[in-house]
């Protein structure tokens, strides 16, 4: 078990520069989870901490201790592949045992004929099988000792994978998109899995994903990359619920979170589409702002629908998903706005909106993300008193 | 393929014309293969019937009268000295040769694999003895290796050392062939096994290297020479072929010379059949080469195919 910190890591390939000065402190048994989009260096990073890439500047500490002079297998950490990487030459035994083999069994006694002159091999190998064994009854793969990696279900490899990570009591575990190969059913099914693993063995576990879901679901914590920065680093309710940057907000959730163009006005209030909003943001008059609304924030009504607190925009239907316990309305907002926008809304056949020549969306004002031009969280953002007794009448969206 | 789904497509059909469309595929079939099986029947086929027919005579090139013999050529063999000695050094030699060419084959595509700007320069260079004409390569040889002017006893003897008479002397004149053998064999090996190494995952070695494998000799008996198993038992099959068949050196260089150290199975049958013109004698020799081709693949495909497919 142990605290992982990154110091001002950078690495570039070339000219290319791939992290630019990543700090991040891990603390001990934590989950963290490095997400981002395809290419915004969360798998750099995680290679740079296993050891398969050399940074070009910072330091990696391990327990306090700078491991950047150390070869991967000196690290004490244990990683999962995105392929899972399995020996396809040995059976699952083998694959879990062979960490075990490599530092229990000296070189020679590890090569074909010099073995023989060994007198200890015999009682280490009989360790080894009880370490394996016991791992492999743990993940629930004991039947599957003599089976070759090629004979396995997806599902199966990932366990092995984990069996081999596991089976050396690794000081932290580093995921690499462990479950992207699985199909959806079974990636839901080992997301449960890899934290009620996490939980019961108390291992520091550094998860990179690109799915937001699995950092939702699994982390203590997430830190969100991208272009070789961590942009925001919290709690995953913390980046769902205040995300610092307009690239998180986009990221985190789904349905993705709407974004409205909108501006500050002479009176120092957020302006919508030329409405005012009971929003007040500080900030030059004029400068353009974006407002972020999250789908489950906004609530579809019948046309001419007027809520106290509320602000409401009118659009036409353009489609509407049944995703069974709700449907997802994508709504084309009606001149003078423009624009999509797309909400939640539960099954309840007597409050369904219907496009009878349109439909209203009501949202409170004070749910909106406002972000400025730069993209930047707006954090000196007041409502008025009024509406924050609207508020607290809100219809919840979920 | 086409008229298989044709057919399924079409669903269930009566019977005449399920009976006629199965004709049809049939006798499609059959053009198809029509042109390859020609050949191989003229190529192969029928050379191969008619040797084994000239086998059990004693048939001369030219000779009017021809008389079946039964098994009497296969026992003269057997007891025949000069194929006796022909076929022990056909086997010392493949022994030379098949550990050299797939060992040093190996070794420099291992050493060239991670090399990024120098591995085209090298692979040229020890790609080209395989391009070039062995009768042709085994006369320069035979001038380099002369005892008095080839320059490589002339370096020796610069050296201080005395001369060696590599194709005149008993002892040397063996492993001097099979050096040259290797030397002809090594880039194709080479060329194979780097095809085969660069199919093995990266992420093999990277999981390899967490689990603790420190050193080149681990990185290779734990991922490189398993993984490497099919293209391994190819080029040994090949090579040991390769190997069996040795006759441009020995026609070119030694003659089966110096006193039939340096005979081998081909040149033995090259004598018989187009110098002393026994048809019928060599015949029974080739197929007893043939053979032993025969035997050197089965076995090796059927012992090392269990081994090396995952």
């Amino acid at each position: 078990m142990a605290k992982v910190e990154l110091r001002s890591i950078s690495k570039s390939f070339g000219d290319v520069p791939v992290l630019a000065g990543i700090d991040l402190d891990i603390a001990d048994g934590e989950f963290m989870t490095l997400v981002g989009a395809s290419g915004c260096g969360k798998s750099t990073l995680i290679r740079i901490i296993a050891g398969l890439e050399q940074q070009s500047a910072g330091s990696v500490l391990i327990d306090g201790v700078p491991v950047d002079h150390l070869r991967p297998h000196e690290r004490k950490v244990a990683m999962v592949f995105q392929s899972y990487a399995l020996y396809p030459h040995m059976r699952v035994f083998g694959n879990i045992a062979l960490p075990l083999v490599m530092s229990r069994l000296r070189l020679y006694e590890r090569l074909p004929l010099l073995r023989l002159l060994s007198m200890r091999r015999r009682r280490v190998m009989a360790e080894i099988a009880r370490d394996v064994g016991a791992i492999a009854s743990q993940l629930q793969i004991d039947g599957l000792l003599d089976r070759r990696p090629s004979q396995l279900s997806g599902g199966q490899r990932q366990r092995v994978a984990l069996g081999r990570a596991m089976v050396r009591q690794p000081a932290a575990f580093l995921m690499d998109e462990p479950l992207s190969n699985l199909d959806a059913k079974l990636r839901v099914h080992m997301r449960t899995e890899l934290a009620e693993l996490h939980a019961r063995l108390g291992a520091t576990f550094i998860y990179v994903t690109h799915d937001q879901v699995e950092a939702m679901t699994m982390s203590n914590r997430v830190a969100m990359m991208d272009n070789g920065t961590i942009l925001q680093l919290g709690l995953p309710s913390e980046l769902y619920a205040r995300p610092a940057n307009i690239k998180v907000a986009q990221f985190i959730g789904a349905p993705a979170i709407n974004l409205l163009p909108a501006k500050i006005n002479a009176s120092g209030s957020v302006e919508l589409f030329g409405e005012e909003l009971a929003l007040r943001a500080r900030g030059a008059p004029g400068a353009a702002l974006t407002l972020g609304l999250r789908p489950e924030a906004v609530t579809p009504a019948p046309l001419g629908t007027t809520r106290a607190g509320l602000h409401a925009l009118t659009g036409r239907l353009r489609r509407s998903e049944n995703l069974g316990a709700e449907h997802i309305l994508h709504v084309d907002l009606a001149a003078p706005a423009s624009g999509t926008i797309t909400c939640r809304q539960a099954i309840d056949p007597a409050t369904q909106a219907t496009d009878a020549g349109g439909i209203a969306l009501l949202f409170a004002p004070s749910a909106c993300h406002v972000f400025d031009a730069a993209g930047q969280r707006v954090t000196d953002v007041e409502t008025p008193s009024v509406s924050g007794a609207a508020a607290a009448t809100l219809p919840r969206a979920r | 393929m086409i008229m298989a789904s044709a057919a399924i497509n079409a669903g269930p059909m009566p019977a005449p014309r399920r009976n006629r469309q199965r004709l049809i595929e049939s006798v499609a079939g059959c053009g198809f293969s029509l042109p390859a099986f020609l050949l191989l029947l003229l190529i192969y086929i029928v050379p191969l019937l008619v040797l084994g027919y000239l086998s059990f005579t004693n048939y001369e090139l030219g000779a009017l009268d021809t008389r079946f013999l039964g098994f009497a050529n296969f026992r003269k063999a057997l007891s025949d000295p000069v194929f006796r000695r022909s076929l022990g050094n056909t086997f010392a030699y493949v022994a030379i040769v098949l550990p050299g060419a797939v060992g040093l084959g190996l070794l420099i595509a291992v050493l060239l694999h991670r090399r990024k700007r120098s591995r085209s320069f090298y692979e040229v260079i020890y790609f080209l003895p395989v391009t070039s004409t062995l009768i042709a390569m085994a006369t320069v040889f035979q001038f380099m290796l002369h005892p008095s002017i080839g320059p490589i006893n002339g370096v020796l003897k610069a050296l201080g050392f005395s001369a060696i008479p590599f194709l005149s002397e008993p002892a040397y004149v063996l492993p001097t062939l099979a050096a040259i053998g290797i030397w002809h064999l090594v880039g194709f090996n080479m060329v194979l096994f780097l095809a085969g190494l660069s199919a093995i995952p990266r992420d093999l070695y990277e999981a390899a290297e967490i689990d603790g494998c420190q050193g080149g000799l681990d990185r290779f008996m734990t991922i490189t020479w398993p993984l490497l198993g099919p293209t391994t038992m190819f080029v040994i099959v090949t090579t040991s072929i390769t190997a069996f068949k040795v006759f441009d050196t020995v026609a070119v260089m030694t003659r089966g010379g110096p006193m039939g150290h340096s005979e081998v199975l081909l040149y033995a049958i090259y004598l018989e059949g187009y110098q002393y013109f026994h048809m019928g004698y060599a015949s029974a020799l080739t197929l007893i080469f043939l053979a032993f081709v025969l035997i050197i693949s089965v076995v090796q495909t059927l012992v090392i195919e269990r081994r090396v497919h995952y």
